[in-house]
């Protein structure tokens, strides 16, 4: 690893302080990612701020209802976090998909929406990556893609988003809060991340000099009718090909609302409210949800070793919406 | 800016206080390997995706190579070689030989840390659940069954005790 300077925060305003007055600063609290790519050099800071410091890490009641998730309780507390389990089990679900138990114990909240793509030529050096090297050109498009985007790609980057917890909260509609020079802001996840266009090595819309201090969740958490459904090369510890994300607000057999959420299949988590809106009003059952699954992957391109992720993107989500309905498959 | 960059730090480490100076971008794994000798811990992909690294932190399984010592000034470490009680095997230890559990040996110091942790979270109910939550933990030569057999029988006794 190359070397680096290293400061402790104390406090949210020294934290964006010692990221601004440093050249090539980044965060650190986690590590489990970026430590990973500074071992291969993909990633380069010259120095590093440890916000573990902070605080940030308990899991507080809203007023109005809702949890608010600290940016830093860990992936592990956030799974298995009593209110978490009992009103959101879709995001302890989604958690508890990704990474092994020991990266759980270890990621933070804030640091699993800012993990990069796993995207093969993103981690190797030696290939052009616009992610990586911007302008160096795209590798994947022409190369092994298996685990690449259908969805929202561009001619620039097909590089997938490899969180599970994000696409959880993509259904939540989860609000991401920020601090920055400028103060206080939210975000609400759908703008929070971006589609590659032109600038790939942009994943979100979080500022360069802004830091991420919560993750709050709406006071509704779809814990009557919800799934998370991940297929991917072995059972465990593996990314997503496909995952979804689903909750239905249920009277009934008759939807009242639908939320789908798809995971590995672009650079950010995949919603189609004008599909899900097709849901309402109708009847749980598998015909009405191939319809709603034909829809969401209207558009959908693959490239040479993924194109089969566009009919098990279909099938997924129609597996997922009859398990959230507690319909028999 | 200098480029040799220092830290002091504490840790407790198998029971031990130890005063420490680190290069800050050591990780935990090389600064026990390498700085203190402590050889138990293994380095095997040095990037979170085998689990030969896994100690337990505060009472946590970890990756060791992906954290940095010095953000963890203050912390409690438990590596393979601070398990046994004397010359008493942690019974852990002990289910991993009455199993046959290994073959090379490399992946074990990781596999019974992270048993260790998987009996602390108490979350494994089930043999999924055993086989999900130890998947962290790679073994090359293929032990898989009878690491699950020894997950098993720890848990078991766990409860009883």
């Amino acid at each position: 690893m190359r070397s680096f300077t290293y400061t402790r925060a104390k406090d949210v305003p020294s934290a964006l302080q010692d990221l601004s007055s440093h050249q090539d600063a980044k965060f650190i609290a986690g590590g489990t990612n970026l430590l990973d790519l500074m071992k291969i050099d993909v990633m380069k800071p010259r120095h590093l701020v440890d916000i573990t410091g902070l605080g940030m890490k308990s899991i507080e009641e809203r007023k109005g209802g809702g949890l608010r998730l600290g940016a830093l309780v860990t992936n592990a507390d956030t799974a298995y976090h009593e209110q978490v389990e009992k009103r959101y089990p879709l995001l302890s679900h989604a958690i508890l998909a990704g990474a092994s138990a020991q990266l759980r114990n270890k990621a933070t909240d804030a640091g699993n929406l800012l993990q990069r793509t796993r995207c093969y030529y993103f981690y190797d050096t030696a290939t052009p990556c616009n992610k990586r090297e911007p302008g160096s050109g795209c590798s994947a498009i022409n190369g092994y893609n298996r685990n690449h985007a259908i969805l929202g790609h561009s001619e620039h980057c097909i590089a997938t988003h490899p969180s599970d917890m994000a696409v959880g909260l993509a259904a939540l509609e989860a609000t991401i809060r920020v601090t920055g020079p400028q103060g206080e802001r939210e975000i609400p996840i759908a703008d929070f991340y971006r589609l590659p266009g032109d600038m790939p090595q942009k994943d979100t819309n979080l500022g360069e000099d802004e830091i991420i201090t919560a993750i709050d969740l709406p006071s509704r958490g779809f814990a009557d009718n919800y799934a998370y459904l991940k297929n991917r090369d072995r059972a465990s510890y593996a990314f997503a090909l496909v995952s979804v994300a689903a909750g239905l607000e249920m009277d009934g057999d008759t939807i009242k609302e639908a939320r789908i959420a798809l995971g590995g299949v672009a650079h950010k988590p995949w919603r189609k409210p004008e599909a899900e809106a097709m849901l309402v009003g109708k009847k749980a059952n598998r015909e009405n949800f191939m319809t709603v699954a034909d829809a969401y992957v209207q558009g959908a391109a693959g490239f040479k070793y993924n194109e089969f992720k566009i009919e098990l993107a279909r099938r997924s989500i129609v597996r997922a919406l009859m398990q959230a309905a507690k319909i028999d498959q | 800016m200098s480029s040799i960059s220092k830290e002091k730090i504490t840790l407790k480490i198998n029971g031990t206080e130890q005063q420490l100076e680190v290069e800050v971008w050591t990780s935990l794994l090389d600064l026990l390997r390498e700085q203190l000798h402590l050889t138990g811990t293994k380095k095997g992909c040095d990037h979170g995706q085998c689990g030969a690294c896994t100690l337990l932190l505060d009472g946590k399984r970890i990756n060791s190579c992906l954290t940095l010592a010095v953000m963890h000034d203050g912390s409690e470490i438990t590596t393979i070689e601070g398990i046994a009680n004397g010359d008493e095997l942690h019974p852990v230890q002990q289910a991993f030989i009455e199993h046959d559990a290994f073959q090379c040996g490399y992946c074990t110091p990781g596999q019974i840390c992270s048993t260790i942790g998987l009996i602390n979270e108490g979350k494994a109910k089930t043999l999924d659940d055993i086989r999900d939550l130890m998947s962290g933990n790679v073994c090359r030569c293929g032990a898989y069954s009878n690491i699950v057999k020894v997950v098993q029988e720890a848990l078991e006794r766990s409860e009883q005790a």
